[in-house]
């Protein structure tokens, strides 16, 4: 059995089993550290940087940090959700992030969070990126313009040999997730339907569906992206 | 064709681990990776097919398509600029009649740009074919491009006597100079193969970890962890099976001194690595060096030979029962980030370079999952000599923080660039005096990812209580155009390399560089400077050092000259988005045949 | 005291903003009440006639008579406010942007399927006609704007809220609901 440790997060008293991830640790203390990249289940791979907290005075990311005993870490102050709130921006003039036309729009956890952080419009230029469509496959499609690179569904979506339906392709800012075809054409409907879960924004599509949620009934219609663990 | 990469593929037992090695032999042997082959090589590695393009994608001199029977790579690092690098360029592109980024439609030459090649004391420089050409000027650019026009073996096209040094000999043949300005009490004192590691081997493998710690050496890549700290955490592990590796990837710009030590005194380098897995325990060791070296290979291979012969690589090395130990040889392939430790582990498993999130720290969890020791080729070296002296010999020399010497790669505007061994604590000021620099605006200390010092600032000392530093120097002289010459060049490579898997680092220098060019377009306002400042502070939150610096350039040049940006920007008003109604409407108006009148 | 003025103006949008403004339902005669319209296609004001405290911009901007009343609402407002997904990000109309207006050309008026009566082959030029932008630019790079809306529509509470807010100057109650990007 594993032992229990003793950390804080700002101010607030915490407990938990040594040696989980921070993220994990801070949820069943009911303090939300904001993740993007980070899926229950998965290897946490720290690609998108938003749940960087300070641990000890130093930046780290909560989702792949352990937890030790004595730790203080900071994690809602104004310098820390400023820069938060800046990663989301990149993220929304990086992509071609067009809300009103996106299947996912309500459940998105990037517009989730840009409504928690009230992104009203980015500070930085939208770079308009030329981005495809690929819906080449016979059970997904490929939406390029709102990937976020988040890896989510490469480390979530593999075949019962281990092999990655999805990987990166190129590197630095031509970076790219793509589909690999040969696995995709055997495709299950429910592998897609996972696929579409996992992925954080609306950049896989189970084809052939659309908009089944009237808005006001969405999951982040009424409620900010957190407050279900807050007010746990 | 198949049939090659077949066997390739078997040489390395369809290792997918071994992906890096199976990937460079298939393009030493084709020329490129056959893009139709992708699937074979991925079902051999039982991957799947977009997990081996990932890798292909990543690295710079990877190829699925043939890139010219004729590819040049011309180094694009900030020194090459200095030193006439556009005029070696448009030569290049006139005589060959192609543009650079393309392959001539005979497909006889291909022109592309590269990172940093570790030639900044001799530029411009490029790599043709895997041959080293150094010091090019439009004439011997028209000469290079007639010899191939006559299909001419690159080896034959030098005008050139080879380099200095072991760059002469049958096993290298490059024009590659070492340019080695200053010796040092440290490396090139007499060396005699197998005397650090006879001496280690008398000695306990905890008191050799021990003595290292007394002699405060630290990393001398440029991160300066405490080595002897790292040996340590390394050997408490719990896990056996451990791993050395060197760090031969030194692609920061203006960094060149790793490539000097390797060329001049590999055995000192590898002997060192044998010290380090007698202290830790570790059987095996690997050298991770930047494809740009590649002419160096079969002199390194050789040398690998010559110290298995000699008892000082193998089994039973230095005459000592049970102590194994050998290195082999890993190529990267072009990727400046791969430098990075954990990065680099990444690599040599055969994967995309993106480094790993920490903790567990390579010593715990490195190589293959196993604990791994990785030092930069310069520590290695000296690790030899400290067990021949005496961590006290070495604590004498340099100051009372920063014990021993440094090798620094001194480019720019001096008249003797190269390398220079020096004690630590010597101010900048003096270092300009050994190298003879004058007028000097600035001085690029730590190459692109430290910082850039004002005049103001040369008293300052070489030393980790103050510039602690890989030792790369590029001294700028007062005529040059600091923001568009040096900080736009360096933001640019940043963009280059960045892995990409941050959000931060994938996205942030690219915003930064617009708005660079804004400043420079004229259209910047006083915001847009304290704009740069904030919006670099994002990269903080990177995962690696690549993304935490990637917006040094910028911060430190503004901290140190921000009249030059303060020149640049339009004193008589506030705001300006450096939108062009004329210029927005041209294409359209093209488009639909009338005149751009608005 | 005279009552504040407000301007509003539709872009490249398809002034569901506007109608957002109009589904403040009964309170737009409390808003009439609070304000002066000037230049405005709720009252049909073609030109401004003086120096307005608010401007409501809906749209982004695709074509140079989009950029000019843009610069004009900058001069004759002191406060500039995006209202909706277009202003503050191009919306829809942007998802041109980085195809070549000549592809557009092409599509809309020689290849597309709605073409077939330009039997003259006539890609429109008249000097008459704003020119298109080389992509659907958001306001805010092209002019400064001091307030954002976003929403597609903005709710219609928001802007009441907002408009409420920059008039009394007492600070906005916005619950979490109304700001929504969709």
């Amino acid at each position: 059995m594993s032992n229990k440790v003793k950390f804080v997060i700002d101010g607030k008293e915490c407990q938990s089993d040594e040696g989980k991830y921070l993220v994990e640790a801070a949820k069943d203390n009911g303090v939300y550290i904001p993740t993007l990249c980070n899926y229950e289940g998965l290897k946490p791979k720290g690609s998108c940087r938003i749940c960087t907290v300070k641990i000890n005075g130093r930046l780290a990311t909560a989702c792949t940090s352990p937890v030790h005993e004595g730790m203080k870490i900071e994690n809602y102050t104004a310098e820390l959700n400023e820069v938060r709130k800046e990663i989301i921006e990149l993220l929304f003039v990086s992509g071609n992030h067009f809300c009103p036309a996106c299947e996912k729009s309500g459940n998105c956890e990037l517009q989730a969070l840009g409504y928690r952080y009230e992104m009203m419009a980015p500070r930085f230029p939208f770079a308009f990126p030329i981005r495809e469509v690929d819906a080449s496959y016979p059970r997904i499609i490929k939406e390029q313009n709102r990937c976020i690179l988040c890896k989510r569904c490469m480390r979530g979506i593999k075949d019962e040999d281990g092999k990655s339906y999805f990987a990166y392709k190129n590197r630095g800012k031509d970076s790219l997730v793509v589909a690999d075809r040969k696995l995709m054409s055997a495709m299950s409907p429910d592998k897609a339907k996972e696929a579409m879960e996992i992925c954080p924004v609306g950049s896989i599509l189970v084809r052939e569906k659309g908009w089944d949620e009237p808005i006001g009934t969405r999951k982040y219609d009424n409620a900010p992206i957190g407050s279900e663990i807050e007010n746990k | 064709m198949k049939t090659t990469v077949n066997k390739i593929i078997k040489k390395y037992k369809n290792d997918r681990y071994r992906l890096m090695d199976i990937l460079l032999d298939i393009q030493e042997e084709l020329g490129y990776i056959p893009e139709d082959l992708n699937q074979m090589i991925a079902d051999e590695l039982s991957i799947s097919k977009v997990e081996l393009d990932e890798t292909i994608s990543f690295y710079h001199f990877l190829t699925q398509k043939p890139l010219g029977e004729y590819t040049v790579y011309l180094n694009n690092s900030v020194t090459a600029g200095m030193m006439f690098r556009e005029d070696v360029k448009k030569t290049f592109e006139e005589q060959s009649g192609v543009l650079f980024g393309n392959v001539s439609s005979d497909g006889l030459i291909g022109l592309f740009d590269t990172s940093c090649i570790g030639m900044s004391d001799q530029e411009p420089a490029a790599i043709i074919n895997n041959v080293m050409f150094t010091n090019l000027t439009p004439f011997r650019v028209k000469e290079i491009v007639a010899d191939m026009k006559e299909g001419k073996p690159v080896e034959e096209m030098h005008k050139q006597n080879f380099g200095g040094g072991k760059n002469s000999s049958d096993l290298i043949q490059a024009v590659v100079k070492n340019n080695i300005r200053r010796k040092g009490p440290v490396l090139w004192d007499p060396y005699e193969p197998g005397e650090g590691l006879r001496k280690s081997i008398t000695m306990e493998p905890g008191d050799v970890i021990e003595e290292i710690k007394n002699s405060h050496l630290r990393g001398r890549g440029g991160a300066g962890f405490p080595t002897g700290l790292k040996w340590e955490f390394c050997n408490k592990s719990r896990e056996k099976e451990r791993y050395i590796f060197c760090n031969a990837d030194e692609g920061e710009p203006g960094t060149f001194k790793d490539r000097v030590i390797l060329t001049e005194m590999p055995k000192m380098v590898f002997e060192g690595m044998a010290i380090a897995g007698y202290a830790v325990g570790a059987k095996s060791g690997v050298v991770y060096i930047r494809y740009e070296y590649l002419y160096l290979r079969k002199y390194l291979e050789n040398t690998l030979s010559e110290l298995r012969k000699a008892k000082l690589l193998g089994r039973n090395i230095a005459g000592k029962n049970g102590f194994d130990f050998d290195i082999r040889i890993q190529y990267g392939a072009g990727a400046y980030i791969c430098g990075e430790e954990s990065a680099l582990l990444e690599s040599a498993e055969g994967k995309r370079g993106e480094p790993r999130d920490r903790p567990p720290f390579p010593v715990e969890k490195g190589f293959k999952g196993k604990p791994t020791i990785i030092n930069n080729v310069e520590t290695l070296a000296k690790v030899v000599k400290i067990i021949k002296k005496g961590s006290t010999w070495f604590t004498n020399l340099g100051t009372q923080e920063s014990a021993g010497t440094k090798l620094l790669s001194i480019s720019g505007d001096c008249r003797f660039p190269g390398v220079y061994e020096i004690e630590w604590g010597h101010s900048i000021y003096d270092i300009l005096e050994m190298v003879g620099a004058t007028d000097v605006q600035a001085v690029q200390v730590g190459g692109p990812s430290g910082i850039l010092i004002n005049p103001n600032q040369l008293p300052r000392k070489l030393g980790y209580e103050d510039l602690g530093t890989g030792g790369s120097l590029i001294i700028f002289h007062e005529s040059r155009n600091l923001i568009r010459e040096v900080v736009m060049n360096f933001t640019e490579f940043f963009i280059e390399e960045s892995c990409g898997s941050c959000s931060t680092c994938r996205n942030t220098p690219f915003i930064l560089k617009q708005k660079l060019e804004k400043i420079l377009d004229g259209h910047g306002v006083v915001q847009d400077i304290d704009d740069l400042v904030e919006w670099s502070k994002n990269l903080k939150f990177s995962r690696c050092g690549l993304g935490h610096t990637a917006g040094n350039p910028i911060i430190t040049s503004i901290q140190n000259f921000r009249h030059l940006y303060e020149k640049l920007v339009q004193r008589d008003r506030d705001y300006d988005t450096g939108f062009n109604l004329a210029e927005s409407v041209k294409e359209s108006c093209e488009a639909s045949n009338r005149s751009t009148v608005v | 005291m005279s009552k504040p003025v407000l301007a509003t103006t539709s872009l490249a949008g398809c002034f569901g903003c506007h109608m957002s403004i109009l589904d403040i339902d009964e309170r737009i005669l409390t808003l009439i009440e609070l304000v002066e319209f000037n230049k405005s296609p709720i009252n049909d004001i073609k030109t401004f006639t003086k120096q307005c405290d608010i401007g409501l911009i809906e749209g982004g901007c695709c074509n140079s008579e989009n950029v000019h009343v843009l610069r004009d609402f900058r001069k004759h407002c002191n406060i500039l406010v995006s209202l909706g997904e277009c202003a503050i990000m191009g919306g829809l109309p942007a998802m041109r942007n980085g195809i070549l207006i000549k592809e557009c050309f092409h599509e809309a008026y020689l290849n597309g399927p709605s073409t077939t009566a330009n039997t003259g082959h006539i890609i429109p030029n008249d000097p008459e006609l704003p020119c298109l932008l080389d992509k659907v630019y958001p306001c805010q790079e092209i002019v400064r704007i001091d307030y954002y809306l976003p929403g597609c529509p903005p709710r219609a509470d928001l802007i009441w809220e907002t408009l409420v807010s920059l008039i009394s100057g007492k600070p906005a109650e916005l619950p979490y609901e109304v700001i929504k990007f969709d």
